[in-house]
């Protein structure tokens, strides 16, 4: 593998702006956002020029790698501070640099009235160059830097108007739950440590053969903990919808194009030891599964327009773990569709951040409605990003979604049937909300308050979304054209033998693109014929109710973890505070009322000293008289 | 005549330096009892030596007195130092190494 | 008891003659030395006690022993104990009222505890019954014998003592020399300070002590012109040590009354 000393720019630019802004404070509030948006499209730059050197290199030599400095060594266990790009790498780092800087330049327009500007985009550049260092690391050591940088950077830009309790609130438990995945992923690295002695990807890789299946499938079940965890994905989904309450240029960047990827980044990068561990392989697939249709009703309920395309993306997201789950022959297509999917959800959390720009930040979708007269331009990155997600030929979505879909009936068995029909059926109901959102936004009577005076956006802010528009249109096809991308990341995994189809292409896209008519039409039915009411309608069916409550992923969560952990922690004070204290008080009450009363003996006066002398030969010559006698 | 009974007087004498040192309220005075212990202890070595027959008991009733001076020595240097500061010898006065 | 009361009656020599009349004047003299109320007095007592301990010393063959307690203790140790006493001044007399309570009664069950005890314990001893003598250890004299002892067995004891000696004195020099505290005021800041004062009552010096016709002495306070007596006129001295007259018998208001009787 040949090694370079360039990678380290991809990292150091971003984390130089994110210093540079931080540490200036005030006196770089006129062009810190300027300074912040060319640092990340140097970056970008270098991310080009490393694809350009890598498209030139045969297969086996493009990874190449950086070692920057000795980081750990104790014994026979080493781990440097090193870098590795290689076909997956470079998917991320122009993916993470190419979005990252689009959504800084909306920024610059889409903050230009926060007098905090300045400290939004030094986040953004420290998550840039925590995410980089995350996709970058060539260990689980250093990857786990990344993780936990880019888990800062989220809780400081979820919480970046923690002026509001409530985003305060929601910032804290995007931690919190995040920080539960990062156990996973600690425990991931302390088993390869303990078992195999090493941390490095290419290490593990090596020693997974020779380790127990018993040893890989907790590294696995733990690796898929802490991708639950980053990825929102069942059980530790919840805080991602609460996690809208960031600035939608964050929702777009880390919580729908990158950062929630990163879990399947984690398990695609691991993938010889989910090739290894077919129980964790399978646990990937069904919580895939589960986190699909769950984000996919979720999406059915919201009126707020972010928070039912952070359930769009936890779906979505579901889709990419699934296929990654599927083995070797789903590796492939979940980075595809994670591609698709980072151009086409920026696009729209851009397109929905435009909107709230032009109604007074205003989210809830009944209050919108016509604005496809006032944002022309915004309608229609919007609903070039819809027609991708929805899977409509020849958009981004058909050819990475179809694939996932085409991959899991072909899985084999019964897997295969339960987990295409839960793919299908997923398309299904994401047509259906999609269509919502649109119809709700975009078309119908206008129903916003007298306030409101929609407008398009300014040209720094719909330039990125009609390039993100572009990419999703385009990249599906480009990527899949082919087999472009397959190929490309070919050498990386396993190779897999031939599996027999159980349907051919032509006929999943056919039934994928009924179950997406049958959703539009139900949509179109329910909220374009009808007049759609200001306020969420009570007298709805349970169902409704619970998924507006988020499939009681918090009761849940309440029950289940809080309550118990309440009461634990209550318990162990009480014991803390009578046993543990109560003995050490004890002790001091001892000491001090013997202290107290043989103060009495020291009353300073030396003839009671004298005394207390006298006493004492007393006693010794009756002990000797006693002796004596 | 039984060498002893200069014990007893010892013992005596002793006892009542010791019941001063803790009565007596005037550093001096207090001193004085010290000096009157010590001096009992030396009639005890001359008795002790007059029964033992050598002279070791003397020489260390020698010495007491030698140590004995320098105590009364530094120790009046010392209630000199106190009386100056305090202008008061009582050995009470001088008790605020208390509580 | 019996035993001793024998013994009195068989050691009639003139050592126990000696004895019995010099101890029990030693005990009285240091019990008399606990109970008088002056220092001056406990002083003196005590240096009467040390006279009889070095007639014992003689008495038991110890000569230089002797001779060295009344040089050293009747004279040197008590010089300095009556120089520091006039030092301190004579007004350091105590009351002997106990004033930590319950100390005294502690002190004297455990001395009677401790003397009885000692006293019980010699008596069951029998070591003095057939003593050696020091006939042979003085045969060369007494300060030979000692002389021998000091500069052979005990040279390096000796040594170290007389090291402390030097420190002891350098000590007490040290501890005795004091740095004013205070600036001395000078004779114009005192005239000052006696016209300033409170009062011109001292502006013209304290009165003298009392000079009467019938009494003229210098520890008799002098009558104010209001008849009442000037307690400043006697020496502080005089007064802290209670050599002050009392001036009752000097005073007008009686006196007159006496003149109108006789008259």
């Amino acid at each position: 593998m040949s090694t370079s000393n360039s990678l380290v720019y991809l990292i150091a630019l971003p984390l130089a702006g994110a210093a540079l802004l931080l540490l200036g404070r005030r006196r770089t509030d006129k062009w810190g956002h300027l300074l912040a948006t060319a640092l990340s499209a140097s970056s970008f730059g270098v991310g080009l020029y490393q694809l350009s050197l890598m498209l030139g290199r045969s297969d086996e030599a493009r990874p190449i790698s950086q070692k920057l400095f000795e980081w750990i060594h104790v014994g026979n266990f080493n781990v440097d501070a090193g870098l590795l790009l290689d076909q997956l790498s470079i998917c991320f780092v122009l993916l993470i640099t190419g979005v990252g800087t689009l959504i800084h330049i909306y920024s610059i327009s889409y903050m230009s009235h926060d007098h905090d500007r300045r400290r939004f985009f030094a986040y953004l550049n420290l998550f840039i160059a925590a995410m980089l260092l995350l996709v970058l690391g060539n260990s689980y050591l250093n990857l786990y830097v990344g993780w936990e940088g880019v888990g800062l950077a989220s809780y400081l830009l979820i919480g970046f108007w923690n002026q509001k309790p409530a985003y305060a609130t929601a910032s804290k438990k995007a931690f919190v739950m995040n920080r539960v995945g990062d156990m996973g992923l600690s425990f991931a690295i302390m088993i390869a440590f303990a078992t195999m002695g090493t941390v490095s990807f290419s290490g593990v890789a090596e020693q997974a053969h020779h380790t127990s299946e018993a040893a890989l499938t907790g590294m696995g079940i733990m690796l898929l903990v802490a991708a639950a965890g980053k990825s929102a994905q069942f059980p530790l989904q919840a805080w991602l919808g609460d996690a809208m309450a960031g600035p939608t240029p964050v929702s777009a960047l880390i919580h729908a194009a990158t950062m929630v990827t990163a879990g399947v980044y984690l398990i695609t990068r691991s993938n010889f030891v989910f090739d290894a561990a077919p129980t964790a392989q399978l646990l990937v697939v069904i919580v895939g599964a589960i986190t699909l249709m769950f984000g996919a009703l979720i999406g059915t309920a919201k009126d707020d327009i972010k928070k039912a395309l952070a359930a769009s993306t936890m779906s979505q997201i579901g889709y990419m773990i699934l296929a990654a789950g599927l083995g070797p022959v789903g590796y492939a297509f979940a980075i595809m569709h994670l591609l698709t999917h980072g151009f086409f959800k920026a696009g729209m959390f851009l397109g929905a951040g435009s909107v709230m720009h032009g109604m007074n930040d205003e989210v809830n979708m009944r209050k919108y409605g016509a604005l496809r007269k006032f944002m022309p331009i915004t309608f229609a990155t919007f609903g070039l990003g819809y027609l991708a997600i929805l899977g409509v030929p020849p958009f981004a979505g058909f050819y990475s979604k179809d694939m996932i879909i085409e991959t899991a009936f072909n899985a084999g068995g019964v897997k295969g049937i339960i987990l295409g029909s839960v793919t299908l059926l997923g398309a299904g109901i994401t047509a259906f909300y999609m269509t919502r959102v649109m119809i709700l936004t975009f078309t119908g009577t206008k129903r916003w308050d007298d306030e409101a005076h929609p407008h398009e956006s300014p040209w720094l802010m719909w330039l990125p979304m009609a390039i993100l528009a572009i990419g999703s249109v385009a990249s599906g096809f480009l990527l899949s054209r082919g087999d472009a991308l397959v190929n490309w990341l070919h050498p990386l995994f396993a190779h897999h033998g031939e599996h027999e189809e159980l349907l051919k292409p032509i006929v999943v896209s056919g039934l994928a693109l009924t179950m997406v008519a049958i959703g539009v039409a139900i949509a179109f039915a329910k909220y374009s014929r009808q007049e759609v009411a200001h306020v969420a309608p009570e007298n709805v069916s349970v169902f409704t109710k619970i998924a507006r409550q988020d499939l009681m992923q918090d009761r849940f969560n309440e029950a289940v973890f809080m309550r118990p952990g309440q009461a634990l922690t209550a318990t162990l004070v009480a014991t803390d505070e009578a046993v543990i204290d109560g003995a050490v008080r004890g002790v001091g009450t001892i000491a001090l009322g013997s202290g107290s009363a043989l103060r009495g003996l020291q009353n300073g006066f030396v003839r009671s000293y004298a005394a207390l002398i006298l006493i004492g030969a007393v006693a010794l010559v009756a002990a000797i008289w006693v002796v004596v006698q | 005549m039984d060498a002893s009974n200069y014990l007893y007087v010892s013992a005596l004498l002793f006892t009542i330096g010791a019941v001063g040192v803790v009565v007596r309220r005037n550093a001096i005075v207090v001193f004085m009892c010290i000096e009157l212990m010590l001096n009992a202890a030396n009639l005890s070595f001359v008795t002790f030596s007059r029964i033992n027959g050598d002279l070791n008991g003397q020489v260390m009733a020698f010495f007491t007195m030698v140590v004995a001076a320098c105590e009364v020595v530094v120790g009046l240097a010392i209630i000199v130092t106190i009386y100056r500061s305090r202008r008061s010898a009582s050995v009470d006065d001088a008790s605020l190494l208390k509580r | 008891m019996l035993q001793l009361a024998l013994q009195v009656g068989q050691t009639a020599k003139p050592e126990a003659v000696m004895f019995w009349i010099l101890g029990p004047l030693a005990v009285v003299a240091s019990l008399a030395m606990l109970l008088v109320k002056k220092a001056v007095h406990s002083a003196i007592l005590m240096a009467f006690v040390m006279i009889i301990l070095a007639i014992f010393y003689i008495a038991q063959d110890a000569a230089f022993l002797g001779i060295v307690q009344v040089v050293v203790y009747t004279g040197a140790v008590m010089m300095l104990f009556l120089f520091i006493l006039m030092l301190v001044g004579v007004d350091s007399a105590d009351s002997l009222t106990e004033t930590i309570r319950g100390l005294r009664p502690i002190a004297i069950t455990a001395a009677i505890g401790f003397g009885g005890l000692m006293l019980s314990l010699l008596g069951h001893a029998t070591l003095g019954r057939n003593a050696a003598g020091l006939a042979q250890a003085n045969a060369d004299g007494n300060v030979q014998g000692l002389a021998k002892l000091l500069f052979s067995t005990y040279v390096w004891p000796f040594e170290v003592v007389s090291a402390l000696l030097i420190t002891a004195a350098l000590g007490a020099m040290v501890l005795a020399h004091s740095h004013n505290t205070i600036v001395r005021p000078t004779q114009r800041q005192l005239s000052i300070n006696r016209f300033r004062g409170d009062s011109l009552g001292t502006a013209a010096g304290l009165p003298g002590p009392g000079v009467y016709a019938r009494h003229n002495a210098v520890d008799v306070p002098a009558l104010l012109p209001d008849g009442t007596p000037a307690l400043t006129s006697v020496n502080a001295t005089l007064s802290a040590r209670g050599d002050m007259l009392d001036y009752k018998k000097f005073d007008l208001s009686q006196i007159n009354t006496k003149v109108e009787e006789e008259k």
